[in-house]
């Protein structure tokens, strides 16, 4: 919300702006379509066209290709389809327009939903020889997802299927069938000819049996009802301006609603109340401020405000939670891992979350519900998701600007999938934690020692087992307490249940830290043992722990030399094909980057690699003996 | 804007002094007021650009009380790279890319906003507000990170850095209209008057000093030109027009018939030299 992007100069005539996509299947002619917007409303100028006209005929067609007008990178120009969303402006006397163009083919269908959430309405396309297809389909629904109510349906080609009215109420027909469950509020169908221009900006004398409006018509007179000024105030903080010791402000754009000076505000995640003082702009003060100003507000009252916190009257207040039900659409060729930690950017806050749980995944050809464990690049789905801290927000189809969210990789950095919140969960408020009158360093202090979680990780043979054993007996006979949680064992009860893909490993290392964690705080050093080959799930766990009691020790020794030991026989039978998913064969080992401890098998004795470990582990209990 | 300002270490803004840059700073003093600019400006000088703009950008950082950097690409002078004998496409490279990307490490900067916008060219109209850069400085078109709703990932990886145009969804208009309704000051090249140029392949060329080498049958005609687009002098080619002041230009902007990238000789080198020039870095 509260954007990088600069909102564009309120205009003196007000002529207001429709964003819009257009989508459809590949070859249906959707940059012909916008080619042909931008050259009918005469918004190529003479340079562009006459380049148009040269690499028309160097492609090999002879009439105007006017797709060859938007169609920007080389690449896509070579094989002639669209690969990203691509921003086009034109202008009418009446309206000024905003067009993502978005691709058609599979694999993209990320850069659709992409230009989709900033769009208010949307331009179908279907070829009129062949209907509505899976594409199409899977487009309308994102659409609808999304939250844009207005569809034009454009029937295309029309002039290829001699403008049969037949040909055109079929289409029309099947598309419909489809589009019943999806809540738009409006679904007008055209029949075009984006090559030749039929009923596009004029009216076309081949189409006599159609009565409806030409396409920018529609477009120009649509009632797209934007009013986000009476929706209820929402002001997302973005950045705290503090020139000086005495002014304190807090900048942003007003997401949605208005609010005056001299208006009761809350903060919704600390549920502080105060009132406006002054609405700053360089321009002089405002009395009024609403959605889309870009202003810097001052308060009454000196309250801890920061980037992230949301302002809203005490009266329409936000959902603060930090569990939420929200559909999910994934973006990355790297799976989702439920339970792994992500980033989430909801308007101006940043938190860490997760998916605790898909609830279903969405067919978007059918929108049947199916049962999922993960979810690919361009799957749907409903889900759970926690973060680490409560957030503000509403849900999407209430508002956009504050419904919506990204995830993020810790690691890779892209952005991984983008999610519409549906409604809070409560159970957050239910489960309070309790405040334990006996901690963690209370129980420690009975034991004389320093609890902390040595991790062993690597592959599966480097000897993490054994080092791990000899460290437990070595601490015995120093009597200390520590316990050993290995992977095998937590697979042979309380992860019984769980396999080896991804999103089982997972869920395997979440449950291994929150018991790690439990016993750590019963004042025990806990020696764990797991392959653990994800940085991101070792990370978590470690900020779980806490980064002064987490020691993570890396077990590295070649695959090669795991494969010659192979001391459960486990590398031969994954050679064979008869295990799958075998770290090292045909999953992944993420070795850690900057471990506590690295131990190397090749060069140190699992002797003298435990003797690291506990001298290790005792520097640090000496350091507690030592302070008591 | 502010978001780049709260979210990176060491931003800095692009100062190319034209009229996005004008417009682009305006909004930004706006946005922090009554902070200061919480960034620097930078202006990547190639030594070739009109003395106004040199002029204008100084009077302008006095003005404001900005922090304004200046780079010049030392090892291209001395290489004595120019617009004139190295011609326009190695001129640009040497004094543009290289050294933005020169400036960039230099101070370390890991964000840069500035004033690209969507509709100057096609290779444009795909990029990002956000536009990610690997730590070479390279953009790469099929790896760049969804943009939704205005939820922006600003995370990156050290050396690595964001290119941030804030002005993306602008248009040549909307920023003439703005120009006019903020009474923003502009270079004064942007407005019709008498200077002496060349016609050079259907290019009206302003000579602005000495060192453009006239041919033996050209002699500097005076011309009632004003510039749509302003670079290096040699490169930019003027219009000859009477719009005087900013009405008459935002007028002669709703009949324009020709695009505003036509005059900049850099663009038309070959097809898809954009795209070309911006996965090497330039901006």
């Amino acid at each position: 919300m509260t954007s990088i992007a600069i909102s564009k100069p309120v205009h003196p005539r007000a002529r207001d702006q429709l964003r819009f996509i257009t989508c459809g299947s590949v070859d249906d002619g959707k940059s012909t379509l916008i080619g042909r917007l931008l050259h009918d409303s005469k918004m190529i100028y003479q340079d562009q066209l006459a380049a148009v006209k040269r690499d028309s005929i160097r492609h090999g067609s002879a009439d105007i290709d006017f797709a060859l007008l938007v169609d920007g990178l080389e690449a896509e120009r070579e094989q002639g389809i669209t690969i990203d969303v691509a921003y086009r402006f034109f202008t009418t006397s009446r309206r000024s327009f905003m067009v993502a163009d978005t691709p058609g083919h599979e694999q993209y269908t990320r850069n659709m939903a992409t230009g989709a959430s900033n769009a208010q309405l949307a331009i179908i396309l279907i070829d009129a020889r062949k209907g509505a297809l899976v594409q199409t389909r899977r487009h309308s629904f994102i659409c609808s997802l999304l939250g844009i109510r207005h569809v034009v349906l454009a029937v295309n080609k029309i002039d290829l299927v001699a403008y049969s009215k037949v040909a055109f109420d079929r289409s029309v027909a099947s598309y419909l069938a489809f589009a019943a469950g999806l809540g738009f509020s409006s679904i007008v169908p055209i029949p075009i000819s984006a090559r030749h221009g039929d009923n596009v900006v004029d009216r076309s004398a081949h189409t006599k049996w159609y009565n409806g409006p030409c396409l920018i018509e529609h477009l120009e007179s649509v009632d797209i009802q934007s009013d986000t000024a009476s929706q209820a105030f929402r002001f997302p903080v973005q950045w705290v301006n503090r020139p000086d010791p005495d002014f304190r402000g807090y900048a942003g754009s007003v997401a949605s609603g208005r609010i005056s000076a001299g208006d009761d505000v809350v903060v919704a995640a600390s549920g502080r109340t105060t009132r406006i003082k002054r609405i700053v702009t360089q321009d002089g003060d405002l009395v009024h401020a609403e959605a889309g100003d870009a202003v810097t507000i001052t308060l009454e009252d000196q309250i801890d405000i920061g980037r992230g916190d949301l302002l809203s009257r005490p009266t329409e207040r936000p959902s603060v939670a930090d569990q939420f039900a929200a559909y999910l659409i994934w973006m990355d060729s790297d799976p989702l891992a439920p339970g792994r930690n992500y980033i989430l950017r909801i308007g101006s806050q940043t938190v860490a979350g997760s998916v605790t749980a898909i609830r279903y995944r969405i067919d978007v050809n059918t929108c049947e519900h199916l049962a999922a464990e993960t979810l690919s690049l361009n799957e749907i789905a409903f889900c759970n998701v926690a973060t680490a801290l409560p957030a503000a927000f509403d849900p999407y189809d209430v508002n956009r600007k504050t419904g919506s969210f990204i995830v993020i990789d810790r690691f890779t950095n892209r952005t991984v999938g983008a999610g519409m919140i549906a409604f809070p969960l409560r159970r957050a408020t239910n489960v309070s934690w309790r405040a334990p009158s006996v901690g963690r360093s209370e129980r420690a202090a009975l034991k004389h020692q320093r609890p902390c979680v040595v991790w062993f990780t690597g592959l599966s043979g480097a000897g993490k087992s054994t080092i791990a054993n000899l460290v437990d007996q070595k601490l015995l006979a120093m009597s200390r307490h520590a316990m050993l949680l290995d992977g095998d064992d937590l697979r042979n009860g309380l992860n019984a249940d769980l396999g080896f893909s991804k999103a089982e490993r997972v869920e395997n290392i979440r449950r291994a830290g929150q018991v790690a964690k439990l016993m750590l705080d019963s004042g025990l050093i806990v020696i764990c043992s797991f392959i653990s080959p994800y940085r991101s799930e070792r990370d978590m766990v470690r900020s779980l722990i806490g980064k002064d009691e987490f020691v993570e020790v890396f077990v590295d020794t070649p695959i090669e030399e795991c494969a010659r030991r192979d001391p459960k026989g486990l590398y031969s039978k994954a050679k064979a094909g008869e295990i799958k998913n075998f770290t090292g064969i045909d999953a992944s080992y993420e070795a850690p980057i900057r471990p506590e401890i690295h131990l190397r098998t090749t060069e140190q004795t699992p002797e003298q690699a435990a003797e690291v470990v506990i001298a290790a582990v005792m520097a640090r209990t000496l350091l507690c003996d030592e302070r008591r | 804007m502010r978001e780049v300002a709260a979210e990176f270490k060491r931003p800095v803004m692009l100062y190319s002094i034209g009229k996005d840059s004008s417009v682009l700073l305006h909004i930004a003093i706006k946005a922090f007021y009554p902070a200061k600019l919480p960034f620097p400006l930078l202006h990547v000088d190639t030594t070739w650009k009109f003395r106004e703009m040199i002029s204008f950008r100084d009077a302008t950082a006095k003005r404001l009380g900005v922090e304004l950097i200046v780079h010049v690409n030392e090892e291209g002078i001395a290489r004595g790279i120019n617009p004139i004998d190295s011609g326009s496409a190695l001129h640009t490279q040497v004094m543009k890319t290289d050294a933005l990307k020169q400036a960039l490490e230099l101070y370390g900067f890991d964000a840069a906003l500035g004033g690209a916008r969507r509709d100057e060219e096609k290779s444009r109209a795909k990029e990002r507000i956000l536009s990610f850069r690997s730590a070479g400085h390279v953009w790469d078109p099929r790896n760049q990170r969804p943009e939704l709703w205005s939820l922006f990932n600003t995370r990156i990886r050290t050396g690595e850095s964001m290119r941030v145009f804030a002005m993306s969804n602008w248009t040549e208009l909307d920023v003439w209209e703005y120009i006019m309704l903020e009474k923003i000051p502009v270079v004064p090249l942007y407005f019709a008057k008498q200077r002496p140029t060349v016609r050079r392949n259907g290019t009206t060329i302003m000579v602005d000093d000495r060192r453009l080498p006239l041919n033996c049958d050209e002699t500097p005609q005076m011309r009632m030109i004003r510039f749509r687009t302003l670079g290096c002098y040699p490169l930019s080619g003027a219009i000859e027009s009477d719009a005087t002041t900013i009405e008459d230009v935002v007028a002669e902007m709703q009949t324009a018939s020709v695009s505003e990238r036509q005059g900049r000789l850099i663009d038309t080198d070959e097809a898809a030299s954009m795209e070309k020039k911006k996965r090497e870095g330039y901006f």
